[in-house]
């Protein structure tokens, strides 16, 4: 791995070098959320095509990507969270002004096979059902039959929203329950299975499954907007300052339709 | 004329070889020779070397967490926080699905070969070969889509019925062939022919009771079981030794296939018949390739990574009971496909860590499958050559 990473860096530098030769192009650093980065890359992507300029995306997690921008090693922070007031603190004490931008809404539709005939669950009965408490349907209104539980990797962003919005810290979600590689599995599953549970991102809800009302709230982007859907929460980019630029053009992909449409094929919630 | 003589002139100086040519060739073969060893070499290196990267990402992960919560906790929570690394369900998972492929592909891969080898005519065997090998041309992840969009729903709208008419043909033809030979068997000491008969027929009609009893009642079991989830084990076995099939046909035809003409002539001229030349001659002669072939076919069933992924559920514990194969389990291969992010790179936790001790398990458990089926190889042709 170690070799490995030095021919990696060997051909960074050679890349930098020959960027650096070619134009004196400015470069975009982000650092952060793995839920914000899928977004930050296809950003990065359609960015790197239209103006040639250079992004990096780092998925290090929320916490790190408040430390970067902190220590000044990234030009963006992504961040599945607000900035908490001590990290604000330790910011402004590096003189580092963190400024909030809402890049995307991030709404989970909790999803079960058409045939089922539960329509509603309280937050407090998703996350019983998840921590195995809950093992039969009719013990929240529905047949009786045993509960197939489907979850994300644990390295997806779906799963990492799930389980802070909904399992906390203290309810782990059980081992029994199926993992999926993809939003799209999770559907596919879902809607073949009819005792299936399982959840997604609010832009792959369609017709073959059915998404449950959450503490009598149906997700959809209104409610998810309004902040009334439970499980839904704000995807934050930081940038040190207000920003300027090319980082100012990049902050402001998501107001384009080209930006928006790919926040929503990543089944994210346009602001 | 004067052409043909000037051409068998040159081509006779050719074999005149002066001191400088000669040496041109002892150069121009050492030369060859030592870029074929260094060729043959890098792939020896490239072995080693992918053991010894393996192994560098692993002991880090046992220095920071030893052996016992690895071997011995079934809670795997690698994401939680403090994370925590059981890895006993998923062994007992690929433990699991790689001996139910074995129990569907190794009777069936070697049926097929003698089929293949000793009965077909050698004119359908021109074509029926390439078609099973075909199996292996199939991307692993078609496979995994196959199980996880059609035969997982199957399983779970009709799962029971398909069970039970895999149990009645697989068991009818077992139990009528044991109640006949049964029968026959009890009745051997009555020495009046008349009487023996008479008692043989009541026996086989009370037997006979006896296992369609035992063939309905565990049908109709089987029938009326619902499988909750269709990405199982069962699921997964099935798929896996579909895979494992033209591996075990393939190199259990050729073994079959090199026996020769001799022995099974040499059989035939003692009076056997064919089902006694192939059970008594052409399959034990042919065991030690047939072992291999079977060991090849388990690897591949061991180390494929999409096929589980896609279609085993995942889900990290001990099926209830023990060896419920309708519920789902997750196993050391898509632990390490599903698990590896980039982000564990950055931060080399163990939770990085613990992927490659995982490889590093799989990477030993095909080595000592190997070296031990050489020995048995091995040690099987010493006995065959009558050492």
């Amino acid at each position: 791995m170690k070799l490995f990473s030095k021919i990696l860096m060997g051909a960074a530098v050679f890349g930098m070098m020959a960027s650096g030769e070619a134009s004196a192009a400015q470069k975009i650093v982000m650092d952060g959320s793995t839920t914000v980065g899928p977004i930050a890359k296809s950003f990065a992507a359609y960015f790197t095509k239209t103006t040639g300029t250079e992004v990096t995306v780092s998925e290090s997690g929320s916490g790190n990507g408040a430390k970067s921008i902190i220590n000044g090693t990234c030009d963006i922070a992504n961040m599945s969270r607000a900035m908490k007031d001590k990290e604000v603190a330790a910011a402004k004490a590096k003189g580092v002004n963190p400024v909030e931008h809402v890049v995307a809404l991030d709404g989970i539709a909790v999803v079960v096979n058409p045939s089922n005939r539960v329509q509603n669950l309280t937050l407090a009965q998703i996350r019983d059902i998840y921590s195995g408490k809950v093992t039969n349907w009719n013990q929240v209104g529905g047949p009786s039959a045993a509960i197939v539980k489907i979850q994300r990797e644990s390295n997806s962003g779906t799963q990492d929203t799930f389980k802070h919005l909904v399992m906390g810290k203290a309810y782990p979600i059980s081992k029994r329950a199926e993992t999926q590689a993809s939003n799209g599995a999770v559907k596919s599953r879902v809607a073949s299975t009819p005792a299936a549970i399982g959840f997604v991102g609010l832009g792959f809800v369609d017709g073959s499954v059915k998404a449950v009302k959450v503490n009598g709230v149906t997700p959809s982007v209104e409610t998810v907007k309004d902040g009334s859907y439970p499980i839904s929460r704000p995807l934050f980019m930081y940038t040190n300052g207000e920003p300027t630029g090319v980082v100012k053009q990049f902050i402001d992909l998501n107001q384009t339709s080209a930006g928006m449409r790919m926040i929503s094929e990543l089944g994210f919630v346009n602001k | 004329m004067s052409g043909e003589v000037q051409k068998e002139s040159s081509r006779s100086q050719a074999f005149v070889v002066s001191e400088s040519r000669r040496k041109m060739q002892k150069v121009a073969r050492t030369a060859g020779e030592t870029v074929l060893l260094l060729i043959a070499s890098f792939v020896a290196i490239v072995v080693l070397f992918i053991f010894y990267f393996v192994a560098v990402d692993a002991v880090p992960y046992f220095q920071l967490r030893g052996f016992t919560e690895f071997f011995t906790s079934t809670s795997w929570y690698p994401a939680g926080e403090p994370g925590e690394f059981g890895a006993l369900a998923i062994i007992y998972g690929t433990g699991m699905v790689t001996l139910g492929s074995a129990l569907l592909a190794v009777p069936m891969g070697i049926a097929a070969a003698v089929c293949l080898s000793d009965i077909l005519p050698f004119s359908v065997r021109q074509y029926a070969k390439p078609v099973i090998e075909m199996l292996a041309a199939i991307p692993s992840v078609a496979f995994g889509f196959f199980a996880l969009v059609i035969l997982a729903p199957l399983l779970q709208t009709s799962g029971g019925p398909m069970l039970m008419w895999v149990w009645w043909i697989l068991a009818a033809p077992f139990l009528l062939l044991s109640v006949i030979v049964g029968s026959d068997l009890l009745t051997t000491k009555i020495e009046d022919p008349l009487r023996r008969k008479r008692y043989a027929t009541m026996l086989q009609a009370l037997f006979g009771l006896l296992a369609l009893l035992v063939l309905y009642v565990v049908g109709s079991r089987l029938n009326a079981m619902e499988i909750l989830t269709g990405t199982n084990a069962l699921n997964v076995s099935i798929i896996l030794s579909f895979m494992a099939l033209p591996t075990i046909v393939s190199v259990a035809e050729d073994s079959l296939q090199s026996v020769g003409r001799e022995l099974r002539e040499g059989s035939y001229a003692l009076g056997a018949t064919r089902a006694e030349t192939l059970v008594k001659t052409v399959i034990p002669a042919a065991s030690s390739g047939i072992l291999a072939a079977v060991i090849l076919g388990i690897m591949r069933s061991l180390g494929e990574t999409m096929v589980v992924w896609m279609a085993s559920g995942n889900s990290s514990h001990i099926p209830e009971p023990w060896y419920n194969y309708l519920e789902a389990v997750r196993t050391l291969t898509a632990t390490i496909a599903g698990d590896m992010g980039e982000a564990d790179q950055v931060t080399g936790s163990a939770r990085y860590h613990v992927l490659f001790a995982m490889g590093l398990l799989l990477l030993v458990i095909s080595f000592i499958s190997n070296l031990v089926s050489e020995r048995i190889v091995v040690r099987q042709r010493k006995i065959l050559s009558g050492q």
